[in-house]
């Protein structure tokens, strides 16, 4: 196991170069950018403002909308522009990851809007996405009991990496690829799980305590770029 | 991490209050722009006719055949340049297809909400399609692989990312720059199919004489160029002139309003000379 060399010669338990930075577009509430390695992406939060139609506001809390979406040029196969399945379902993903720490209930009959966009991809985009979201959250001033942090674990063949990027994804040999993206809150509570592939359950338990350990650097560096914003 | 909110909270107040302002312009604000505009003057200290800095970045994405990031003051726009193999169109067998969308992200503005496509980011793509095809910018007939069967298909698409006014003239320079930029991808004659992620060294075919889009306003009696968010709501009607130099190759007038020929004039002379000064920033970009 030891001699397993990733596809960019990183460590097993080592991430893409991460960026994070606060406050990319000026218009919105809070905002901020995400990146792992080429993956980039971007997030805006308006709100709480009226939900409107009336039909959707809740009068018991405020509602969180996340939005998740890819420039049809982020990828090397262009994406025709507009939603898909795909991305609706990852907006959805992207709500429930946050929704445990993002406190609206104090305002009832609004919507905090989340809009994440995928600038250039190579694998974990919904990672960055939630990344850019919780911090554009933050930024927003939205009241929040903890951060989210998100990162995807790998299974390749039977090794275990973290931040799966595009050449990792497609990994054919022995077992292939198995992609675990996960979020957690820096309390160290599972906000989201999601998983393809094939794995054990011993291992897994192993690639949820990776995700972990991957998550409190991430959340490292989007207290940085957040504090940098307050100073 | 509650330290964070408490913090911005505070700056939230005052952000509350401009969110309100980009929602809708107040009519207090409207009146004292036309007030400022009867002695020639605008919020931001420039001249009717001046626009604000514009800067031009390329490499937004790797994964584009070109991509750019165009700001003009606050307003930010991305465009990418993606490639692909297709049919022609039964009128034009032997030349290549081009494709232009904008979309007006929710990301980029209070104003813009998710669904179909509005009014106004088709009318961006519409007009940026004009521009680049009237032009004959993109040399079409060379990108024919096999005439009536195969040829190349061009894409440009336009994302809003901060709307601070003139998304139209920075959608214009994203777009021609993007398709300076850009490399042609690699094609698999065998397989029929494009080689995504691996480029050629060859660039798309383009004329020499650069089109570019300048979009003038009408307040009262005055004429603007790159409006911010609030002028472009009080401007009554709008022309876009897109010219490659000397020759106009396309025109939309927008908006009610009507203009007396004496302003057409002023606009198309004026249009000349912002056509330069544009020019001038987007070539030192090419070079």
């Amino acid at each position: 196991m030891t001699t397993f060399k990733r596809t960019d010669g990183r460590k097993l338990d080592e991430t893409r170069e991460m960026k994070a930075k606060v406050g990319i577009v000026p218009n919105a509430d809070g905002s901020a950018m995400f990146s792992f390695g080429d993956t980039i992406a971007i997030a805006a939060v308006y709100g709480p403002k009226k939900m409107h139609p009336q039909h959707l506001q809740d009068s018991e809390k405020g509602t969180l909308r996340c939005n998740y979406n890819m420039l049809s040029f982020s990828v090397t196969d262009r994406i025709k522009p507009g939603p898909s399945r795909r991305s609706m379902e990852i907006g959805k993903i992207t709500e429930w990851a946050l929704s445990p720490v993002v406190m609206i209930d104090q305002f009832p009959n609004t919507v905090v809007d989340v809009h994440i966009n995928i600038i250039q991809a190579n694998a974990s985009t919904r990672c960055a996405g939630i990344n850019a979201a919780a911090m554009a959250l933050a930024h927003a001033g939205i009241p929040m009991k903890d951060m989210v942090s998100s990162i995807s674990i790998g299974k390749l063949d039977k090794t275990l990496v973290v931040d799966v990027s595009k050449a990792e994804e497609d990994w054919e040999d022995g077992e292939g690829a198995t992609d675990i993206p996960m979020s957690f809150t820096h309390n160290g509570e599972l906000t989201h799980i999601q998983l393809d592939g094939k794995i054990k359950r011993e291992q897994l338990k192993e690639a949820i305590e990776m995700a972990r350990k991957a998550t409190q650097k991430v959340y490292e560096l989007q207290k940085k770029a957040l504090k940098e914003t307050v100073e | 991490m509650t330290g964070f909110y408490i913090k911005l909270g505070v700056a939230t107040k005052e952000k509350k209050h401009k969110m309100a302002e980009l929602y809708e312009t107040s009519d207090v604000t409207r009146e004292r722009i036309r007030k400022y505009l009867e002695e020639g003057k605008r919020f931001d200290g420039r001249k009717p006719d001046e626009f604000r800095e514009i800067t031009i970045e390329p490499g937004v994405s790797k994964n584009a055949e070109g991509s750019v990031r165009v700001k003009i003051g606050k307003t930010e726009v991305l465009v990418g340049v993606k490639m692909g193999v297709g049919e022609p169109y039964p009128d034009s067998p032997d030349r290549g297809n081009l494709m232009v969308t904008a979309e007006f992200l929710p990301l980029s503005s209070p104003r813009f909400e998710l669904g179909p496509p509005k009014f106004n980011s088709i009318e961006v793509g519409r007009l940026i399609d004009r521009i680049i095809r009237e032009s004959k910018f993109i040399e079409l007939e060379k990108l024919c692989i096999e005439e009536g069967k195969k040829v190349w298909s061009v894409f440009i698409d336009i994302y809003s990312i901060n709307d601070d006014g003139n998304l139209l003239d920075a959608a214009g320079i994203g777009a021609v720059a993007a398709l300076k930029v850009a490399r042609i991808p690699k094609y698999d004659e065998k397989e029929e199919k494009i080689v995504y992620g691996e480029w050629t060294s060859k660039n798309i075919p383009l004329s020499k004489d650069i089109p570019l889009s300048v979009t003038l306003h009408k307040i009262g009696n005055s004429i603007i160029v790159d409006p911010t968010r609030e002028e472009e709501d009080v401007s009554e009607t709008k022309l876009t002139i897109g010219s490659s130099g000397e020759y106009i190759s396309s025109m939309q007038k927008g908006d009610e309003k009507s203009l007396t020929i004496e302003e057409m004039h002023q606009m198309i002379d004026l249009s000349e000379k912002l056509y330069k000064k544009i020019y001038l920033k987007l070539e030192k970009f090419i070079k």
